[in-house]
């Protein structure tokens, strides 16, 4: 899609990305220790860091991801709302406070702090490292998307320029700019999403999105019954049919110029309805509904094909709240727009056709995660949504980035109020995400090729000023999240590994120099990784990062705080079991077949969602290697 | 050579109870949010059940678990705080 680039945007671009920099300087000044570096001197207040928590948390995954799916498949989105709000739950009342206790800088420092053990240094730093790289190629394709529509800049200029704004924030100033970085984000961001909701309430629900919104052809029809499809209109030609999942999909010309439109058939007429539709010819050339991109027939799409209040139809109800909202569309019907694939000759189509949904079926799951047997669910399906929720569940308390944070804060009590604090900001964002996520489905702004980008260009509609702010936001948001991840995975080789498995010697300073040089590295890759990914669902990659922190890290931390007779090489021996099997579960998933160009149907593994299968795998290994190895334990004085 | 934490560790003579309320709190919340992953495994139809005010079970039992979560938070931050007040006193 092509989008028009504004002025006032690029002006409140800018001035976020200024603020955000000049508190970098700012702080530069007063990081000279590694304590500063890496958990801010412990002397953040517990509700600027609870912000910080939420501004950290709520990643481009949350904005950009949850609003898109919601966007595209209904109540499927919100379950990663509500999955990532309840491992807050974990975090809170297991993890928050006895991590607090044991810790220094590091997941790794809590995890080795009862061993002192080498094995457990390594494998918690190759843990931190690789759950932070998963977890940073998310936030750096939405970053990549964001800039497209906001500065009119191709996807890879996005991702290098956030790439190199983060490692800036992070070498100058570590910790503490971070914060303050992820504290102004995270306030920002809780506020203009409330006040787009307000937006959309205000909006209410409309037949037509807006005056410009495209009229989709409507061309009658007729088939015979050997399924032949002729036009009565003279001036068109049926030129080819395709048969892909039962819907018939039929190419008509029309002056020599020629277009892909769908049948459809109600009761004894038939009718030829409009798509969306891209086409690769054999030199590699994308057509988007039959022309080069810049000459702007693709448009923007999503809208109620019917709206009952009451039991009555009507064409727009006017503002609604945020009940009559929810409850509206659920008596309505939405036209999606669902994407299929095929060959014509030696093009490659790619169609979106106009698939008309019940409001019913769009607010409970099963769009995306087929749950019902009428739906044709499999044992996979069911096992997908299963796994799903579990590592959303465990995720949260076994992210390092979110870990660190519990030691910016002067005490266990700051760590729990802080940890309050953001779950209550990051409660309430996600119950927007339902409203933004739905307002976007509804109001004609959608990107068929992108779902990241549904809620900014849900803003736009409703002005370019918003669209401005809520797109600087989003952007300070990938800012926050990838600062805390690169500090997470410096402190991880630097600190966890050089520092303290390699021990070498290093004054303060050089362990600050070793970080920041780690910081460097580190987004060096994150930068490339984001390139390779783009056009990938950003909260489905999350969901992924989550999977393999839950994996790698949360027997590891749940065993050592609760049984006493886990042992070093029990935590080390289930932190590599955890990454092995979610990584190798990942690498062979359909998902990841699809991106490697096969046919998805032929991956050995037909698990989109490791969680499943390696969390338990990760705990009986934890369980059975230190009932193993209980004479090391046996050998060490624990009370001191 | 090794760091020194952050901050100076206290001693916390309220850590077992804490623990134990967290665990118990934690259970409870397990049990509602498995209640939920279950109606979506074995009964998703039941999720699009009309239950209050024009809103089904998805709507409600989805947002129920959102705010539950925040207020069991209050909770146990308001018991933690008043076992630390009352045990570290001597401190």
């Amino acid at each position: 899609m092509i989008y028009e680039v504004s002025k006032l945007a690029v002006i409140i671009f800018l001035f976020i990305v200024g603020l955000v920099l000049g508190l970098s300087f700012y702080f530069a000044r007063k990081t000279k220790s590694s304590a500063s570096y890496y958990a801010a001197g412990g002397k953040i207040h517990w509700a600027v860091n609870g912000i910080a928590f939420a501004g950290d948390y709520l990643s481009a995954a949350s904005f950009l991801g949850i609003c898109g799916m919601i966007a595209f498949s209904g109540y499927d989105g919100f379950l990663y709302s509500i999955g990532y709000l309840a491992g807050w739950v974990v975090a809170l009342f297991l993890v928050a406070e006895p991590l607090r206790r044991l810790g220094k800088y590091t997941f790794a420092d809590a995890l080795d702090s009862k061993f002192n053990a080498k094995s457990i240094k390594l494998t918690a730093s190759i843990s931190t490292l690789i759950v932070s790289l998963f977890y940073l190629i998310p936030q750096m394709v939405g970053a990549g998307d964001l800039v497209v529509p906001l500065l009119g800049l191709p996807h890879w200029i996005g991702v290098l320029i956030v790439g190199s704004i983060v490692i800036f924030i992070v070498a100058t100033a570590g910790m503490t700019s971070t914060t303050y970085v992820q504290f102004i984000k995270g306030a920002l961001l809780v506020i203009f999403s409330t006040t787009l909701t307000i937006y959309i309430l205000r909006n209410g629900l409309k037949l037509t999105p807006s005056d410009d919104y495209h009229k989709f052809d409507k061309i009658e029809a007729f088939v015979s019954p050997d399924n032949i499809v002729s036009v009565p209109d003279s001036n068109l030609i049926v030129k080819t049919t395709q048969v892909v999942d039962k819907l018939l999909f039929v190419k008509l010309e029309k002056n020599g110029e020629s277009g892909w439109y769908m049948l459809n058939r109600k009761e004894n007429k038939a009718f030829l309805d409009e798509m969306l539709y891209t086409t690769v010819n054999s030199g590699g050339e994308i057509l988007y509904n039959g022309a080069p991109k810049s000459e702007r027939k693709f448009y923007q799409v999503g809208h109620l094909s019917r709206i009952v209040v009451d039991g009555k139809e009507v064409d727009e109800t006017g503002p609604v709240g945020p009940f009559e909202f929810i409850k509206t569309i659920e008596s309505s019907d939405v036209t999606r727009f669902t994407k299929k694939s095929f060959s014509d000759g030696e093009d490659k189509v790619t169609v979106w056709y106009q698939n008309v949904t019940s409001g019913a079926d769009i607010m409970k799951p099963g769009l995306l995660y087929k749950l019902s047997k009428a739906a044709g669910a499999t044992f996979w399906n069911k096992l997908n949504f299963l796994s799903l929720m579990l590592a959303l569940f465990l995720g949260t308390s076994a992210l390092p980035h979110i870990l660190i944070r519990y030691y910016t804060v002067p005490s266990q009590r700051a760590a729990r109020k802080s940890t309050i604090v953001a779950i209550s900001a990051i409660g309430f964002f996600y119950i927007l995400t339902l409203f933004m996520g739905l307002g976007s489905m509804i109001n004609g702004v959608l990107d068929v090729e992108s779902s990241n980008m549904a809620g900014p260009l849900l803003a736009k509609s409703f002005g370019i000023g918003l669209f401005s702010i809520i797109s600087a936001i989003a952007f300070a948001t990938v800012l926050g999240t990838v600062s805390g991840l690169i500090i997470a995975s410096s402190g991880a080789i630097a600190h966890d590994f050089i520092d303290n498995y390699l021990q070498v010697e290093m004054t303060d300073k050089g362990k600050v120099r070793a970080g920041k040089i780690a910081a460097l590295s580190v987004g060096i890759f994150a930068i490339i990784l984001g390139i390779l990914f783009k056009g990938m669902n950003v909260s489905f990659l999350v969901g992924l990062a989550f999977a393999v922190a839950a994996s790698a890290n949360l027997p590891a931390i749940l065993f050592l705080l609760f049984w006493k007779k886990t042992t070093a090489k029990g935590i080390s021996a289930s932190i590599i079991v955890g990454i092995l099997s979610s990584i190798g579960i990942i690498l062979f998933s359909p998902t990841m077949y699809e991106l490697y160009g096969l046919i998805p149907q032929n991956a050995p593994i037909p698990l989109d969602n490791p969680g499943i299968v390696s969390i338990p795998l990760a705990v009986i290994t934890l369980v059975v290697v230190s009932l193993m190895t209980q004479k090391d334990n046996a050998s060490k004085d624990f009370n001191k | 050579m090794l760091h020194e934490p952050a901050n100076k560790i206290v001693t916390d003579n309220a850590a077992a109870k804490k623990s134990k309320l967290g665990v118990i709190l934690f259970f409870v919340y397990t049990l509602i949010y498995s209640g939920f992953v279950i109606i979506g495994l074995f009964k998703p139809e039941l999720m699009g059940l009309k239950l209050l005010g024009g809103q089904n079970i998805a709507i409600i039992y989805g947002l129920g678990l959102i705010i539950l979560a925040i207020v069991m938070g209050f909770i146990y931050n308001y018991f933690c705080t008043r076992m630390e007040d009352r045990l570290n006193k001597t401190n």
